[in-house]
């Protein structure tokens, strides 16, 4: 079947999609978007979370023929205009990523959690990035960076949600 | 200029990782033929038949190998990378199974298809006859050995070492206080986000294979491989691209597929990539961790250790590449920062019907940590003395290093401890969690019902082993310096701290310098990334090699403007006469200059032309000299350099349900001088998250058939964010190693080696029965509370641990 989605605000073509192809094997092979992470394909690990119609999902198990006609935002398109989002930012200033693999489904994750709530409980936070895994950092730089975001988030304006 | 060695930098890597800009492997070759296998279902089998005629029509199949197609070396057995004399009986498995399978997941057919969803479909259509045999799962199965994993390997032991240092049977014996204690250590796993794969291209015209592999040893790839295929080294090129996380699990090499996928895409004349899913990562990857120890020790009133008798034994699974690393470093490493009068220790390191195991951060070192800790705090609860006493009693003191402990270590070298101030170490973590204040808290702690215990555990560290590593260092003529070194990168930073080194080394900004790491094309000679070493050994060498690039730098400029290099510094990337703004020359006029043209490519190189001037009565290029501003330098130390810490925890464990809640965690950490806290911290807070990971959660769940149950991070669990101590508390204490120019001791395993050691302590503390087993579920813990109810011991907090008192 021909897939055809809004990604990251530009409109994506994909022909000859088996439909029961996930969403995040249309975006990585089928769209070029590699940045979204496979690292269980069955919903547990977060790495390849993508919005889905302003919805933070698991895109592996999203099937293709799901995401047709829909709206999708994927880690490479969180940084508006070549300018890191204030969450992207915040990764950095707090020595949040190590290898990075979990990194863009933490992303969207965090994105979407300060998009809803802009200045998020210790425990909604915690309760926001519990179904990323990341085998590196054990989370306290990760949780530093959600909090430094929201801190700069209330400061003054910055990115907006997806 | 700010001095940047020592400071907190962001990370160079991560803007591109941050817009999903990373290239990993499977980001890598989309134009590429995909690979899967069929896998064996059992864990011991004969291989009867392969029926691959249902796959034959199978759409985009490509071609379909078992292990008769595969030619020469292709086929045969992977080698045994680390040969030792007392690995008598080592067996490795073949990149296709032969005739025999001996784990579930153990590859029996590749097929490569067009992408790997079809590949998957074809694999599907392959039936494979098997005669299922008796599985042998787990240490004690493997040594009653009633069945064995190879027929030609009797009672399953692969390799048995002793290593002794006096008599410790004696002086146990003659002891006045005797222990005995059984400790357990389940199997877990690396377990990376990412999970390994390979990508090959040949190149029909040129002749030469190019490898993209997710490995912690891009050069160990690369002789493994042109062995293999009998290529010239030279022919083959392994390129490192972003990995996410190692953990040691790719440090083995070649793993089956990354000879079969060079191979393929050779044989088909066309890329071909591998993608290794999560399940088979669980089942055809590697696992560690799983021992049982028998300690037998004696001690004297005060709590000194006259005599440790130590035996145990080491599942290593199916086949033993890696060698037996693991149980030497847990047969060395097991000491700590102690001195017992006399040590003995033996291993039997065991076949059994499981994946292979192989180092996983900590490597052996948190059995060890686990069972030196459970028995000081055995001690202690012997003679009714503090823990921290006990082991400041058996501390080797500051002035005594460097310390010689008489036996040999991992590297083959005598195991000589080269600094480290465990005093001062254990004052700091006392002080840090309030260890002499804990009674008052568990007192108010139970008057509010609720159950804690506190527990702390040391350990030692062997890090930086060699051989060598080297680095290289070129400024260019834009004033860029490159700095490239062999080893691998898995997140750790390693090119932001190269850079830093660079940086100060050479007197530019950070910002000048790029680093490339574990790309043979860059740096051809190395070892790779493992034991913590990274810093230590490629540190090392690009201090060094920036050091050679300098001096080269300040000789050339001193000459164009007739100064003495006395008097030279470089200072923001320019050479300059000390203190003299003014008289600079940016390094890379400088590096221009060194380089004598006959052409001129563009307006700066015509300064370096050969009508421009010049001494004229001496060649262009001095001899013994080279064109360029470069440094090329190798550091191989002579031992490796020895890292300490102690964590301290304190834990509630709920009275009804089990549960066990880590309310704090403290950490004491020497890894000599610090090249950038940051990155040393987040390498604690990971290695913390797997130890917790370790003692309360993951383990390796196999049947008595050797079907491994939680194959998935569903069942498997692996800490969430939820399950990590809210803050680990950190001090840093930095002993400098004299073993390196930099002072340097590794850091990324430290984080990891205690964890089983200190939760089992803090968890006995809380119970008031010894805890002898990791991982410790709720559900183990409910039934240690049930025996010890039923056998008359109450759960009493304030009651010390029982263990077999020796007769
Ligand atoms: S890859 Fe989708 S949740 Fe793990
Ligand atoms: S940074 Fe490696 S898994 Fe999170």
């Amino acid at each position: 079947m021909r897939i055809t989605a809004t990604v990251n605000g530009t409109t994506h073509q994909a022909d000859d999609v088996w439909p029961g192809e996930s969403l995040l094997f249309v975006l990585r092979e089928r769209m070029g978007l590699p940045g979204s992470k496979n690292a269980c394909e069955q919903g547990e690990c977060g790495s390849c979370t993508v919005y889905l119609d302003g919805v933070p999902v698991c895109a592996c198990l999203v099937a293709a023929g799901q995401a047709d006609g829909r709206q999708i935002v994927t880690v490479e398109g969180l940084a508006a205009g070549g300018a890191l989002h204030p969450v992207q930012q915040a990764f950095i200033d707090a020595g949040a990523v190590q290898c990075g693999f979990c990194t863009p489904g933490l992303l969207v994750a965090a994105h979407d959690l300060l998009a809803r709530d802009p200045s998020p409980s210790e425990a909604d936070v915690r309760e926001a990035l519990a179904g990323n895994l990341c085998r590196c950092t054990g989370y306290e730089k990760i949780l530093d960076a959600v909090r430094l975001a929201a801190a700069r988030l209330a400061a003054g304006p910055g990115g907006d949600g997806a | 200029m700010t001095s940047m060695f020592g400071e907190p930098i962001a990370r160079v890597e991560d803007d591109r990782l941050l817009r999903g800009e990373g290239a990993y492997l499977d980001d890598l070759g989309h134009d590429a033929l995909a690979a899967a296998f069929v896998r064996s279902p059992h864990a011991h089998a004969v291989i009867r038949d392969i029926d691959v005629s249902g796959a034959l029509d199978a759409a985009g199949l490509v071609a379909i190998y078992t292990h008769e197609d595969l030619p020469g070396r292709v086929g045969e057995p992977l080698p045994l990378l680390i040969p030792h004399p007392a690995l008598t009986h080592g067996r490795t498995g073949y990149p296709l199974a032969a005739a025999e399978v001996n784990h579930v997941g153990e590859p029996v057919v590749m097929v490569v298809a067009t992408d790997r969803y079809l590949a998957e479909d074809a694999a599907e259509r392959i039936v494979v006859d098997y005669d299922p045999l008796p599985a042998v799962v787990g240490v004690d199965a493997a040594r009653a050995a009633e069945h064995l994993v190879h027929p030609d390997v009797p009672g399953n032991v692969a390799a048995h070492l002793v290593q002794a240092n006096g008599d410790a049977a004696a002086a146990v014996a003659a002891a006045p206080h005797r222990l005995e204690l059984d400790l357990y250590i389940e199997r877990s796993a690396s377990t990376p986000l990412e999970g390994r794969g390979v990508l090959a291209r040949w190149d029909t015209e040129s002749r030469r294979l190019r490898i993209w592999t997710s490995t912690q040893t891009s050069t160990g790839v690369r002789a493994a491989v042109a062995a293999k295929l009998g290529l010239a080294l030279a022919d083959v090129d392994v390129i490192t691209p972003d990995v996410g996380g190692g953990f040691g699990v790719k440090i083995v090499h070649p793993w089956p597929e990354e000879v079969l996928v060079p191979w393929a895409a050779m044989t088909l004349g066309r890329p071909v990539k591998f993608t290794e899913d999560r399940s088979e990562h669980f089942v055809a990857s590697a696992h560690e961790r799983g021992q049982r120890h028998q300690v037998r020790v004696g001690f004297d009133d005060d709590g000194r250790i006259l005599g440790l008798d130590v035996t145990f034994w080491h599942d290593n699974g199916a086949y033993i590449p890696y060698g037996v690393i693991v149980p030497i470093i847990t047969s060395t490493q097991l000491l700590g920062p102690y001195k017992p009068g006399a040590y003995r220790v033996e291993f039997s390191s065991l076949y059994t019907n499981t994946v292979i195991v192989t180092p996983y951060r900590g490597a052996g070192r948190p059995q060890g940590a686990f069972v030196m800790e459970r028995t000081m705090d055995a001690i202690a609860a012997e003679l009714d003395l503090d823990r921290t006493l006990v082991r400041e009693r058996n501390f080797i003191q500051p002035g005594e290093m460097p310390y010689d402990h008489g036996l040999i270590f991992q590297d083959g070298r005598p195991l000589i401890y080269d600094s480290g101030d465990y005093p001062a170490a254990l004052a700091r973590l006392k002080g840090l969690i309030g260890w002499d204040e804990f009674e008052a808290v568990r007192r108010a702690a139970r008057a509010e019902g609720r159950r804690v215990g506190i527990g702390l555990a040391c350990y030692v560290e062997g890090t930086g082993v060699g051989p060598y590593e080297g680095a290289h260092v070129v400024v260019e003529t834009s004033g860029k310096v490159r700095v490239a070194t062999g080893l691998t990168s898995q997140g750790q930073g390693h090119q932001t701290v190269f850079a830093q080194i660079a940086a100060d080394e050479l007197g530019v900004p950070i910002t000048d310098v790029e680093v490339v790491t574990g790309d043979t094309r860059a740096f051809g000679y190395a070892v790779g990334t493992f034991a913590s070493r990274a810093a230590v050994m490629s540190g090392s060498a690009v201090a060094l090699a920036a050091r050679a690039a300098r001096a080269k730098a300040i000789r050339v400029a001193a000459a164009a403007l007739e100064a003495s290099p006395d008097d030279m510094e470089i200072v923001d990337g320019v050479v300059r006469v000390k203190g003299d703004p003014g008289s600079g020359i940016a390094l890379g006029t400088v590096a221009v200059l060194s380089n004598p043209l006959r052409y001129a490519f563009d307006e700066a190189a015509r300064a370096a032309t050969q009508f421009v001037g010049g001494d004229l009565s001496t060649p262009p290029v001095a001899e013994g000299d080279e064109p360029g501003i470069e440094g090329r330098e190798y550091f191989s130390p002579v031992r490796s350099t020895f890292a300490s810490g102690m964590h301290a925890a304190i834990v509630e464990t709920d009275p009804d349900t089990a549960e066990v809640k880590v309310l704090r965690y403290c950490v004491v950490h020497d890894c000599g001088t610090l090249i950038n806290p940051r990155i040393v911290e987040g390498q604690i807070h990971g290695g913390v998250a797997q130890g917790v990971g370790g003692a309360l959660y993951e383990k390796m769940a196999y049947d008595e058939t050797g079907q491994l149950q939680n194959a998935s991070f569903m069942d498997f669990l692996m800490p969430y964010v939820s399950e990590v101590p809210e803050r680990i508390e950190i001090d840093h204490l930095e002993t400098p190693s004299p073993l390196n120019p930099l002072g340097i001791k590794g850091a990324g395993e430290a984080g990891v080696i205690p964890g089983s050691a200190v939760i089992a302590a803090a968890i006995e503390d809380a119970e008031g029965f010894p805890i002898t087993s990791m991982p410790i579920s709720p559900s183990d813990l409910f039934e240690l509370r049930r025996r010890h109810a039923a056998s008359g011991e109450t759960a009493n907090a304030s009651q010390t641990a029982s263990v077999n008192r020796a007769g």
